[in-house]
This record gives C-alpha cells, sequence and structure tokens, in this order.
C-alpha cells in the first residue's frame, strides 16, 4: 500500500563542509544515508528520518542540519498534523500506535505552576558551603516510636526498628529493564548507583547472574506480572523487592516484550526461551485485590527473610489516595507513585496519552490522606513519572514525596534525545536496543560518569534550594507545603496540592 | 481507622516457640495448632539452622508460605511433611524443598515456584503452579481457577504439575513453558469443563486425559497429535503420580494410560505479535 505519511524530520546538508567521510552512513541506523552506486555521493532520504540527532553529533565537519519537517497540510488547531498522521498510520495498518517515551501532550505542568520560597531577614538561610546540609534519605517502614536508652556517653535504639534502604540523594533510578535497554546502559545505572551511594531499579527484566554480587547490594529488583528471572536468589542479592503493579506510561495493561528483542542473554536472565515473546499479563494473576497484594507482599518478605523492604509501584490514577492508604495496610514499606509523565520503552500511544493523573496532583493527594489516616509513617513515597530538574525533585519532595525515581532524566544523561522510537529496538545511542553493533556505542563507564555527574549536579541544586529555604535536611521538606506557592492555578488545584496561592 | 497488622502482631519471639518443636537426630516435630502464620516459618527456619532436615508439622491449620522461608545459601534442602490443611502460598518461591501435604491445600499452591517438589494428598485452590518455573507438582484430586498461569521453563527447567482430576476455568492462561498433565479420573463422563484454556498461551504443553470441546480452548492452543516423546513423557509422571496416590485412590498406572489423552500447544510464540502499527 501506498503511505499517504508526511515526512517528520528533513535533513539539511552544507556542501562546502561535507567531505563524503561516510560517518553518518554508519551511524544513522534508520537508513537515512547511504552511497551510491560507484560510492560517489551519499544519498539522504529524510523520510526515514526520526530526528535522533545522531549523525548531526557525530558529523565530524559538522555539515548537517535535521530539524521538523516544515512542509504542512492546511493548518488546523484541531485537525493536527499529528491526528492527521496517527489515522493515516492506523488506515494503513491497522494496529494499535506504538510509541516510546512519556507523554508529550501539552497538559498543564503542575511543577511549572509552583514556586519555592526562601528566607528573608525573619529567619536566616542556610549556606551550604559553609554548613553541614543533609540530603541522606531512609526508605522503609518507620516505627510508631522510638525507645531509646541512655547509658552513660552511649544511646542505643531499643524499638526494633524495620529494613531501610539508605541513600546520599534522595534520587533513585526507575525500572528499566534489561531488555528494554542495552545491557550497557543497564550496567552503567548500576555503576553510578553504587558509585554515588545511591539505588537502580532492575524493571521486570531481572538482574544477569555476573551482576549480583556486585550490584545486588545498589539493586531493588522487581517482581512484576510476568515474573520474569524471578528466583530466590534474585530475591535475596537485592537490597529491596518491588512489586510493579503499573507504570504511570501505561496504567492498566500489560507488556509485550516481542520475541526477536528476546536475545540468547535476555532469555537467560528472564529465563524463557529464546525468540518467544515476554507477555507481562495486565493484572498480577495471584492479586485481585488488597488482601491478595498483602498475600504477595508477605509472601516476598518470607522469601527474603524479612531483612528487605518491599516497594510497591502503582500508576498515579483518579483514586491514587484510597488505593495508597490499602497498600500501606497491605503491608508495603514504600509506595512508588508513577505520574502519568512517566516513560517507557513501548505503549500504546493512547493509553500514555488519556490515562492517569499528574504526579504533582498524586503525589499531594497521597501524602494528604496517609497524614489525615495517621499512617504516613508505614511507609515512604516516591515520586516517580516526569522528573525533570531538581526542583522539580525539591517541590515533590514538598508536595509530600520522599525520594523521585528518575528514568527519562536518566536516559537523556546517557544520550538519549526522546525521538521516541525506543519501542524500534534501534536506538542510535545504544540505549533502548539489542543489536550488539548499536549497544556498543554506549560506554557503561562513561556513561556512569554522565549519570554521576547529573547526580551531583541535582544535589548540589538540591542543597541550594534548602539552604535558601533555612532548611539543613531534606527530612525537614518532607511535606513541608509552607514552602510552595502556586501561579496561574485555579482554587480547587490549590487545595488538591494543598498548597497556597502566591503572594497568600 | 487503627493500623492493623494482622500478619505481624503478637507474633513470639522463636526462643518462646521452641517449646511446640521437638527436634531428634536432624528431624523435627511441630506442633503447629497454636502458632500463627510468621511463627511457624520462624520456627521452621530456626529448626533447620539447628540441624534438622526433615520437618514434621502436625494440625496445621491455615498457616501461609510453608517452605517459602527456607532460602539458604549455599543451597539446603528439606523435606517437609504437612498433617492439617496449609494455608496460601504453599511453598512459594520455593528453592529446592520436598513438601507432601496429608490434607487438601488452599491458594497459590507452588505461586513462582523455583525448583523442589509439593505432592499433596488431596485437593489444592486457586492459582496453583502461578508463574512456576521448576521442579514439580503432584495434586491428588482437581484444582481451582487459573492453574499454571505464566507458568514458564527456560533450558533443561521444566516445570511439571501433576493434576489428578480436573482443573476450573482459565487454566494455563498466558502459559509460557511447562508441562501440565490433568488426568480427569474424577470426570463422570471423561468431560473436562474448564473453559478458557490456554488464553494467550506461547510455550508449553498440557496434556489432557478426558475430552474438551473446541469452544472450551482460547484462541491461541490448538490440538495436536501425541507423538512418541509425549507418551514417554506420560508414562514417566504417571508412574510417579501413582507411586503417590495409586493405592489411595485405587488406580494403576496402564489403566491410566491406556485413556485417551489430548495435547495442547499454542498455535505461535508470538501470539500478539501483529496487533500494533509501528
Amino acid at each position: 500500500m501506498k503511505s499517504h505519511l508526511l515526512p517528520d524530520f528533513v535533513v539539511e546538508r552544507i556542501e562546502e563542509r561535507c567531505n563524503k567521510c561516510g560517518v553518518c552512513v554508519k551511524q544513522c541506523p534508520w537508513g537515512v544515508y547511504s552511497w551510491n552506486d560507484d560510492k560517489t555521493e551519499i544519498l539522504i532520504d529524510y523520510t526515514k528520518c526520526v530526528g535522533c540527532q545522531r549523525c548531526v553529533v557525530y558529523c565530524p565537519n559538522k555539515a548537517l542540519i535535521v530539524r521538523p519537517y516544515h512542509g504542512s497540510y492546511r493548518p488546523n488547531s484541531y485537525w493536527t498534523k499529528e491526528v492527521i498522521s496517527d489515522i493515516k498510520k492506523q488506515a494503513e495498518q491497522g494496529g494499535i500506535l506504538l510509541v516510546g517515551t512519556g507523554s508529550d501532550r501539552p497538559y498543564k505542568v503542575y511543577f511549572d505552576h509552583i514556586l519555592l520560597n526562601a528566607s528573608q531577614v525573619t529567619n536566616p538561610s542556610i549556606d551550604p558551603l559553609r554548613e553541614p546540609m543533609e540530603l541522606r534519605t531512609f526508605l522503609g517502614r518507620k516505627p510508631d516510636r522510638l525507645e531509646i536508652e541512655i547509658k552513660d556517653d552511649d544511646v542505643e535504639i531499643k524499638t526494633e526498628l524495620y529494613p531501610n534502604l539508605v541513600v546520599e540523594t534522595p534520587i533513585l533510578f526507575a525500572g528499566m529493564s534489561y531488555g528494554a535497554i542495552s545491557k550497557n546502559a543497564f550496567l552503567a545505572l548500576a555503576m553510578a548507583s553504587k558509585e554515588f551511594g545511591t539505588m537502580f531499579c532492575t524493571g521486570e527484566g531481572g538482574l544477569p547472574k555476573d551482576m549480583r554480587e556486585e550490584y545486588g547490594p545498589v539493586a531493588i529488583v522487581q517482581c512484576a506480572s510476568g515474573r520474569f528471572g524471578v528466583d530466590p536468589e534474585y530475591l535475596n542479592c537485592a537490597a529491596a523487592i518491588e512489586i510493579k503493579i503499573g507504570q504511570g506510561a501505561k496504567p492498566g495493561i500489560g507488556g509485550h516484550l516481542p520475541g526477536e528483542k528476546v536475545t540468547a542473554e535476555i532469555s537467560a536472565t528472564r529465563m524463557i526461551p529464546e525468540g518467544t515473546d515476554a507477555l507481562s499479563p495486565a493484572p498480577h494473576h495471584d492479586i485481585y485485590s488488597i488482601e491478595d497484594l498483602s498475600m504477595l507482599i508477605y509472601a516476598l518478605k518470607e522469601a527474603t527473610n524479612y531483612e528487605k523492604p518491599v516497594f510497591v509501584k502503582i500508576a498515579a490514577v483518579h483514586n491514587v489516595a484510597a488505593i495508597a492508604s490499602g497498600i500501606v495496610r497491605a503491608g508495603a514499606d514504600v509506595i512508588v507513585i508513577d505520574g502519568f509523565r512517566g516513560g517507557t520503552g513501548a505503549s500504546p500511544k493512547v493509553m500514555r496519552d488519556h490515562v492517569g493523573i499528574p504526579i504533582e496532583m498524586a503525589i499531594a493527594a497521597v501524602d494528604q490522606r496517609l497524614r489525615e489516616e495517621g499512617i504516613r509513617h508505614k511507609c515512604s513515597i516516591i515520586a516517580s513519572g516526569g522528573i525533570r530538574c531538581s526542583a522539580d525533585v525539591v517541590k515533590a519532595i514538598a508536595l509530600g514525596a520522599d525520594a523521585v525515581y528518575i528514568g527519562t532524566a536518566a536516559l537523556i544523561a546517557l544520550g538519549c534525545t526522546m525521538c521516541q522510537k525506543c519501542y524500534t529496538g534501534k536506538c542510535a545511542w545504544g540505549i533502548c536496543t539489542q543489536d550488539p553493533n548499536l549497544a556498543k556505542r554506549l560506554n557503561p563507564k562513561e556513561g556512569a560518569k554522565r549519570l554521576v555527574n547529573l547526580l551531583r549536579a541535582w544535589s548540589l541544586e538540591i542543597k541550594d534550594m534548602l539552604g535558601g529555604m533555612g532548611i539543613n535536611a531534606i527530612e525537614s521538606l518532607r511535606g513541608n507545603r509552607e514552602h510552595l506557592r502556586g501561579i496561574g492555578l485555579e482554587e480547587w488545584e490549590l487545595k488538591v496540592l494543598g498548597i497556597k496561592g502566591a503572594g497568600e | 481507622m487503627r493500623f492493623v497488622d494482622s500478619f505481624l502482631e503478637g507474633v513470639r519471639p522463636v526462643e518462646e516457640l521452641l517449646k511446640y518443636a521437638k527436634i531428634d537426630d536432624g528431624v523435627a516435630e511441630i506442633d503447629a495448632r497454636e502458632l500463627k502464620h510468621k511463627e511457624l516459618n520462624d520456627l521452621m527456619r530456626e529448626c533447620v539452622v539447628r540441624g534438622a532436615r526433615k520437618l514434621i508439622l502436625r494440625n496445621v491449620c491455615g498457616q501461609r508460605y510453608i517452605g517459602t522461608r527456607l532460602y539458604f545459601n549455599p543451597g539446603v534442602k528439606v523435606e517437609i511433611v504437612i498433617y492439617g490443611t496449609p494455608g496460601n502460598d504453599l511453598g512459594a518461591f520455593l528453592a529446592g524443598h520436598r513438601i507432601v501435604v496429608y490434607g487438601n491445600a488452599q491458594d497459590g499452591v507452588g505461586n513462582t515456584m523455583d525448583s523442589g517438589e509439593i505432592i499433596v494428598h488431596g485437593r489444592a485452590g486457586d492459582v496453583v503452579a502461578m508463574a512456576m518455573r521448576g521442579g514439580k507438582i503432584f495434586i491428588r484430586d482437581s484444582v481451582g481457577y487459573r492453574t499454571a498461569i505464566h507458568m514458564k521453563e527456560y533450558m533443561e527447567r521444566v516445570p511439571v504439575l501433576v493434576v489428578g482430576g480436573s482443573a476450573q476455568d482459565f487454566l494455563g492462561e498466558y502459559m509460557a513453558g511447562g508441562r501440565v498433565v490433568l488426568l480427569g479420573l474424577n470426570l463422570k463422563n471423561g468431560k473436562h469443563k474448564s473453559h478458557y484454556i490456554g488464553t494467550g498461551m506461547h510455550g508449553g504443553i498440557i496434556y489432557l486425559r478426558g475430552s474438551v470441546e473446541s469452544y472450551q480452548l482460547g484462541k491461541e492452543v490448538g490440538i495436536v497429535e501425541m507423538e512418541q516423546e509425549d507418551w514417554k513423557f506420560l508414562e514417566g509422571v504417571v508412574e510417579e503420580f501413582c507411586g503417590h496416590f495409586g493405592k489411595e485412590i485405587n488406580v494403576d498406572k496402564d489403566e491410566i494410560l491406556g485413556g485417551k489423552f489430548m495435547k495442547l500447544v499454542p498455535v505461535t510464540k508470538r501470539p500478539y505479535g501483529k496487533i500494533y502499527a509501528y
């Protein structure tokens, strides 16, 4: 069938700068560049371009410009180019539209309608360059009360404590599975976690055996509906276990890792035969209620001798506060809430763009509800889904989170340019691919360095913001909504967020 | 609303629980009558740490996760004999142990089981062998709904579930590997009643002794001819089945193997490969 689709991007070459070195031909996995028959000219088929910018960055002569295709249909604010293209694509292929990364729809970004406070005159700000500033975060259940015994100079905690994770900054890497991302990308996340003193979540693709000893102590291993790679050793080598109920990019549905991505190594880690689809059912078929969830939480605690906190990850949906309350009562130590901006390697576009609620609203609602019920200390809350910068981290924590997960931001640090073609498995940056020739483009050591730099940069910025507010520990910021003010928000929005308007 | 953690509240320290156990020459006998879920599992672990390799549990009544806590590195293999009715998730994540139940079992037998063996002299509830990836489960009578969902296999690790009777709906849904055998010994007319058998199945084999109509099958499974290796496999597991239960229910291997068997396999390894637009 003749495709009626317009191109997405156009490639311009500055001819006097091009010396026909052929780097672009090698770098582009999409087939935009090719040599002519006698290898004298490089031909460009820009209709195949996805805008990943790999060729632009790697062209040694800076001879390439890739920009959105400027031709358009008759301008129409309702029937946009995107809408028209989607209809044409489905008319040609007859299937569910797939897409990668988090939603790019222009819904209101609440983070951008919240401003932070700073100290002036009446209480002093703190200079983080001179004074200690505590970002260390403990994740897990806290006791109802703490009994201590003081013997001479020694203070001893008498209360039996629940297992907690310790991270040096309130930023952890979100679940991204080996299978969705390349081994090198997965390894980079693990190495960076170890070096910086934070943790990474394995996603549901298992943890390769050769990584368990070294990176198990900084891994949060996932137990999702497909139970891929879940064995007693996997559970016991980790720092914590995460039951994945849902994710922000596709709440309520399962996942399909296509058979062509299930290579020998992936099949060994997931413990399924090579080449079969790795299907994660939409629900866990042993969890149809809060009581059933409780049963799995305690099954995992039993399987790990009550030594590890158990996380439960859900997508932020309409009744998130009531659901979260049930999850805490079911015995979870940490709740991860993934907002509708949450990323993905592959999701039906319709789910990604139309299901869920913003993370800012979800965190505020959950924190409020758990406080009202007097059970906020029973669990920690991790906010996830669309955290873009250190200010988002600070705002999420002030709204009630203990820490955040970052996924997309981490991948961008590794090279991702948000072209949204993750589901094709042809990632030009070696991140979302199992093609060995593409995967080797990402050096795990260099990747880890970029990630550590990012964590360091954000942590410094967080200290600056805290100091400005006159706070010297991240603990004191949690749920501290007095430090937030809304701008351009309506009354109901301020109410849900639990914050005042600017000037109030 | 008061926060109730029914699972952890009132759990006594293990030193206090030792009075319920008698350890003698590697065999521990535990009276579970007054023990909460976690107390029983704490005590079982303590007995193994103290050298017991066989645990005999009496008066078991609904205690969950029996066998789950016994993961040790390096591997220790324990035999657990249960009298009574073990609770949900019997042998969940089981790591190589052998569990024999004289009585019925509840839901979630062998949930995400890794290796080992579970033998139930009775029936079992729902979600038996969910996501099981190794070892064997023998159930003398029938099982409930959602049996063997997402059972899977890898290389030489092929889990096996043998059920003497039949199963209810959603048998083998999303099954990705392993072998499930329903012997249909308690069927009156030889007809299994389960619906939606093998929906989304993309690996493994289901053997049914007796018959099902095609409308009872999910769209992703097909019926194929039995081959020599299928009979060889069945001979082996039926012999084991009869070894466990033959005398109790008065059946022998030849009688069972003389019945009519159906073999169900997935039509494709990629049932949902064609529902997307790229």
